[in-house]
């Protein structure tokens, strides 16, 4: 057993230390870092940047556009990358849509679609959820009838909680193309353009007032059946590939490790009767218990990645679920840490307008801590709510 | 023994119940915390109409004299309404007014509904130490003057007189050199930058420069008079979160009747259900707590009012980040919404929770005390 990482491991953490020293613009790490709110812009920048660097989408094959790097070396590439403070990649274009059109788009999919996934030159979201239709995503209504030339779908339905899809210019969406088979049996897998006449995106405003997730509404939308990915009727199985691919990223450990750091230092600047906040024995008896979880968990990680070619599988839930309990144990720590100051609420400052938050000066920057606490409830939520990480946990490794 | 509320406290809480319902919804709530003021004179002037300004002052200054299970009644119901008119400050401040004595005149215009106050106790450092100041008394005891800044200022920007505590001398954290001024909004010397907190209250940085005030109570003799009002106002605090959390428990437990997935509603799933029984247990052992601190608060016995308060401050606190947070989540998507009210009962308790002391805060101050070590 070595739990250590390689010379060669090393010194590509170098290289990747090296490159993000030179690239990640600073105004883009200061307000990741600093916990203020990222634009279309911010996003687009920064995947562009990597992705000149060849580096955007370091899981894909290499025929594609991908690095060619193992396992641990995609670790270390997110890990650094986080640590940083660098914008995240989003995943839906780079790790949700894309293995799928590779593994059972066309030809023609493939060359359209991939190469400008790789650039970011369009913007995807995930249409997945319905109304009626979250944590049993299989009962999803909305429905795609094929016209009477057969050359195109004509698309009914609504779809929510579509993250960013104000920006997107595709979305790749489930829907229902055999009402009449089992509920799993009849659905299909289909790229739709935002463009398209009949779709309405109508914006949800989250808890922290942040207009992150949105409706689309689909009034008989025309797509091409050439839009279709791989076969009627099989996109369930395609969605469950989707969800088995590359998961060991959702842990979100360098992230966390980032957060650990800030709330350390916030915490030693706090002043409290005899010392600092982080000399306080309770309050660093829970950063210290979160730090320990950490620590756990990024070696749950680690094991999970040593067995690559297996993939993670359900164990993957256990990455979920770990995850998100301590990313959100540590905006709770950093919203008690900043205490009353965390109370302002600044959109101006969020958004990037005023260089400090209300009260003017740098103490009011704590500012955005209670939004971020109370935007991270959603991570426990999306992606297959952690309750549905336990039941796939119950059933497919206990055998409950 | 007696858990029951008085004749008198069953109906004021329903008045107040059915103006909020009537009057005071979710989405009037939503316009008047959107406004450029972010408060309502009409609510306001209701408050005050339905004897809520008149409620904790002395007879004497033409209030009712209301206790704090009188106040426990209101603040539980303004916690349901999630009202967001300056009244705890207003309260707090009177308070302060009463334990200091002398200013009669400014206590009858508050429960007249004349007079909104503030408490400009927080600075920047501070945190949850209301002996951490740096704010100056300047000049001599008949015509004092406050100079520094304070931060965190409730109901700051409607407010027509701010109390304020500030250093007659000593270090920062020396009780005795504390004092506690009043300063007139209108006065020179103040700079007001009013903002909004993240549960839709109003908050402002309050700016002092040599602006004259009264001395309520000058070093020496303000430090307990704080500590004590500070206590009361977490008192109330704790009735509010009760209120906030049955409302709260309530709503969820409506939404996991009726919510379904997998073709049954999800409260019948077992893992909800527990979930379900362990927020109301939060929930009961935190109402035991808000009540015993709205009996005891009026102690005469300083000890036993710490001991007390604290203990409910930080078992309230606990519950409330629990019930909010399985609240938000039981709801999936929709409870991260802001549309939700849920959402918002959730950013309500979260900011109580880190108002005059946190769970921390209060577990330390508990286990300091003297008689920790003795009694059980
Ligand atoms: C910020 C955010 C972004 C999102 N982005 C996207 C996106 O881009 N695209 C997309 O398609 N979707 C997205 N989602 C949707 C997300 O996947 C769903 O919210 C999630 O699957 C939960 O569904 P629901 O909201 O309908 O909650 P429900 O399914 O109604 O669940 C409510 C509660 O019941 C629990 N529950 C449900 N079933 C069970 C069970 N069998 N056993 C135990 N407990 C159960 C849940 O865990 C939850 O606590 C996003 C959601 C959020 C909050």
């Amino acid at each position: 057993m070595d739990l250590n990482y390689s010379a060669e491991d090393e010194a590509f953490r170098a290289q990747v230390r090296e490159f993000l020293a030179a690239n990640l613009p600073p105004d883009l790490r200061h307000k990741v870092r600093h916990h203020l709110r990222l634009g279309k812009e911010d996003y687009v920048r920064w995947h562009k940047i990597a992705a000149a660097q060849g580096w955007a989408a370091p899981g894909w094959p290499v025929e594609y556009g991908g690095t060619g790097w193992n396992a641990v070396q995609r670790h270390i590439w997110d890990e650094e990358c986080a640590l940083a403070g660098a914008p995240q990649i989003l995943p839906f274009g780079v790790n949700m849509v894309a293995p799928v059109i590779m593994a059972f788009g066309s030809a023609g999919q493939k060359a359209h679609y991939l190469p400008r996934i790789l650039n970011c030159d369009d913007w995807w979201c995930q249409g997945y959820s319905e109304p009626g239709a979250g944590s049993d995503l299989a009962s999803l209504t909305t429905t795609a009838v094929r016209d009477e030339t057969g050359e195109h779908y004509i698309v009914n339905g609504q779809k929510t909680w579509t993250t960013l899809a104000q920006h997107a210019d595709m979305i790749f969406c489930l829907v229902r193309t055999d009402p009449a088979a089992r509920k799993q049996d009849g659905i299909s897998f289909l790229l739709i353009d935002m463009k398209s006449p009949g779709i309405t995106v109508r914006p949800i405003t989250m808890l922290d007032e942040e207009h992150e997730v949105n409706e689309v509404f689909f009034d008989n939308v025309r797509v091409p059946v050439a839009n279709l990915v791989g076969r009627e009727n099989e996109g369930w199985t395609y969605a469950k590939f989707l969800l088995g691919h590359e998961r060991t990223g959702i842990a979100g450990v360098g992230r966390s490790k980032r957060e650990l750091g800030f709330l350390k230092a916030l915490a030693a600047k706090q002043c409290v009767s005899d010392g600092t906040l982080l000399d306080d024995p309770l309050f660093a008896a829970r950063v210290a218990q979160v730090e320990i979880e950490l620590m756990a968990l990024e070696v749950t990680v680690l094991r999970t990645i040593a067995r690559e070619d297996k993939g993670p599988g359900p164990e993957a839930s256990l990455l979920k679920i770990k995850g998100t309990e301590v990313q959100q144990l540590l905006t709770e720590l950093m919203l008690d840490a900043a205490g009353p100051a965390a109370l302002p609420f600044d959109a101006d400052y969020l958004e990037g307008r005023h260089e400090h938050a209300a009260g003017g000066d740098a103490a009011s920057d704590h500012a955005p801590l209670a939004a971020y606490y109370f935007n991270y409830r959603k991570t426990s939520i999306y992606g297959g709510s952690n309750e549905i990480q336990k039941n796939i946990i119950a059933r497919m490794i206990l055998g409950l | 023994m007696d858990f029951e509320l008085k004749e008198e406290q069953r109906q004021l809480a329903d008045a107040l119940r059915r103006w909020i319902e009537r009057d005071y919804t979710f989405e009037t709530r939503r316009k008047i915390v959107h406004s450029p003021s972010g408060t309502s004179t009409q609510a306001w002037n209701t408050m005050v109409e339905l004897g809520l300004t008149a409620l904790p002052v002395p007879e004497a200054q033409g209030g009712f004299g209301g206790s704090a299970v009188d106040m426990f009644v209101v603040m539980q119901e303004l916690g349901r309404g999630l009202v967001v008119e300056p009244y705890f400050p207003t309260v707090l401040g009177a308070r302060i007014l009463q334990l200091a004595g002398g200013q009669e005149e400014l206590l009858q215009r508050v429960a007249a509904g004349q007079a909104k106050l503030a408490c400009a106790f927080g600075e920047a450092q501070s945190r949850h130490d209301l002996s951490d100041i740096a704010t100056k008394m300047t000049g001599p005891a008949d015509a004092p003057a406050v100079s520094g800044v304070k931060t965190g200022v409730e109901g700051g920007g409607q407010a027509d007189c701010f109390i304020v505590s500030a250093r007659g001398h000593g270090g920062q954290r020396d009780r005795d050199g504390i004092a506690l001024l009043l300063v007139e909004e209108d006065t020179t010397g103040l700079v007001i930058r009013d903002g909004r907190t993240i549960d839709g209250r109003r908050t402002a940085g309050v700016t002092f420069d040599h602006a004259p005030a009264t001395l309520l109570a000058g070093p020496g003799d303000a430090w307990p008079l704080l500590e004590a009002a500070a206590d009361y106002g977490a008192a109330l605090l704790c009735a509010e979160s009760v209120g906030v959390m049955d409302a709260l428990f309530a709503a969820t437990l409506d939404y996991v009747k009726t919510r379904k997935q997998f073709g049954v509603p999800i409260g019948s799933f077992q893992a909800l259900q527990h979930r379900m029984a362990d927020m109301f247990i939060h929930l009961e052992q935190a109402r035991s707590m808000a009540m015993l601190a709205a009996v005891k608060v009026d102690s005469a016995d300083a000890e036993e009012r710490r001991r007390v308060v604290s203990a409910a401050k930080a078992r309230v606190g606990e519950a409330g980040r629990f019930v909010g947070q399985q609240a938000v989540q039981l709801h999936g998507g929709m409870g991260v919404t802001d549309e939700l009210p849920a959402a918002h009962w959730f950013k309500r308790l979260t900011a109580i929770g880190v108002t005059l002391g946190d769970v921390d805060y209060h577990v330390r101050r508990f286990a300091g005390l003297e008689g920790f070590r003795v009694a059980g």
